[in-house]
């Protein structure tokens, strides 16, 4: 192999890669129009069997792209009043979820929806609802109360797989949104 | 083969006898050498259903708030409405089976309902009335 070759294979690479990452990062609002990544829009999945089972024998176990590690550390540091309930949990399992929820969460994460949430908060806040989020509101401000809080198969905008039929996988695009009661809602 | 078959089903027997309700006798001998004395399904089963006021909230809730008063019939979530499989073993195998999740969910829903952690008496008597249910 020639010094020719190896330069070559390597402007190749840096080619690839570049164009790889722009399809990447360069995905619409909506993120599903095609393309090779379009999910970007998306979270990753739940992959931590460990916070599956104990926080989602209560809840959604939602995906810990949707906030910074701030918010993380600060709910796994309180969960004997976790929203008004007792989510108390053995020291090992805590610590082990929330290293989990902390490595994963909004700010270890390129794609759009961690960091436009990232972006709409200020350095000192740390929020701990997702669903009340300014971003969470924003994508929601179109859909009536009725066909949320006012819907007794739905009830707030915490139940997020109570619309989004595809939100265990990550996957929160309007395609996979049912709405019990009223089905697919088309923005 | 055919003589190794016999070992191999030895083997798994043990795999297979976690029974529902597995691990309430050695929970109820540990109460008792805490100082409970004999346990009561029927203090059990009043307990359930009796409501207690919620500090916080002012609301008067009970274990059968989320996990209803027929244990053989599925619960759910007082806050968020999720489904709480039928707590008993009769019905659900995998109840009773894990000590480490019973004492994680009596220090939380002993909390939440009675506003401190139970008695070693008052967990014997839910375990007993539970299993029998």
């Amino acid at each position: 192999m020639n010094n020719k070759t190896i330069f070559g294979g390597l402007l190749m690479t840096a080619f690839l890669t570049l164009s790889i990452s722009s399809i990447a990062y360069s995905d619409d609002d909506h993120g599903h129009e095609g393309g090779v990544f379009s999910r970007t829009s998306d979270v990753p999945a739940v992959t931590n069997k460990q916070y599956a089972t104990e926080c989602g024998s209560c809840h959604f176990a939602y995906q810990p792209g949707w906030l910074p590690e701030r918010s993380w550390r600060k709910i796994m540091g309180s969960l004997d009043d976790h929203f008004g309930e007792n989510a108390e949990l053995g020291d090992v399992t805590r610590e082990s979820i929330t290293n989990y929820l902390a490595g994963r969460s909004a700010d270890t994460l390129p794609n759009r929806m961690s960091r436009r949430i990232l972006s709409s908060l200020r350095a000192d806040e740390t929020p701990l609802r997702i669903s009340e989020l300014g971003f969470m509101r924003h994508e929601h401000d179109e859909i009536p109360t009725r066909l949320i809080e006012g819907n007794p198969k739905v009830g707030s905008r915490s139940s997020c797989q109570a619309c989004h039929t595809q939100a265990a996988a990550g996957i929160f695009n309007e395609h996979g949104v049912n709405i019990p009661g009223f089905g697919q809602y088309d923005d | 083969m055919k003589k190794l078959l016999p070992i191999i089903v030895l083997g798994l027997a043990p795999l297979t006898a976690i029974a529902a309700g597995s691990a309430v006798p050695d929970l109820l001998a540990q109460y008792k050498s805490q100082g409970a004395a004999d346990f009561s399904a029927e203090r059990g089963k009043a307990m359930w259903s009796e409501k207690h006021v919620q500090k916080k909230s002012g609301e008067m809730v009970s274990c059968a708030t989320c996990h209803g008063t027929d244990l053989s019939k599925p619960g759910s979530h007082a806050k968020t409405g999720k489904l709480i499989e039928a707590m008993s073993p009769s019905v659900n195998a995998e109840r009773l089976t894990d000590p480490a999740k019973i004492e994680k969910w009596f220090l939380r829903n002993c909390k939440w309902t009675l506003g401190r952690e139970c008695t070693t008496q008052e967990k014997g008597d839910f375990l007993t009335f539970i299993k029998n249910n």
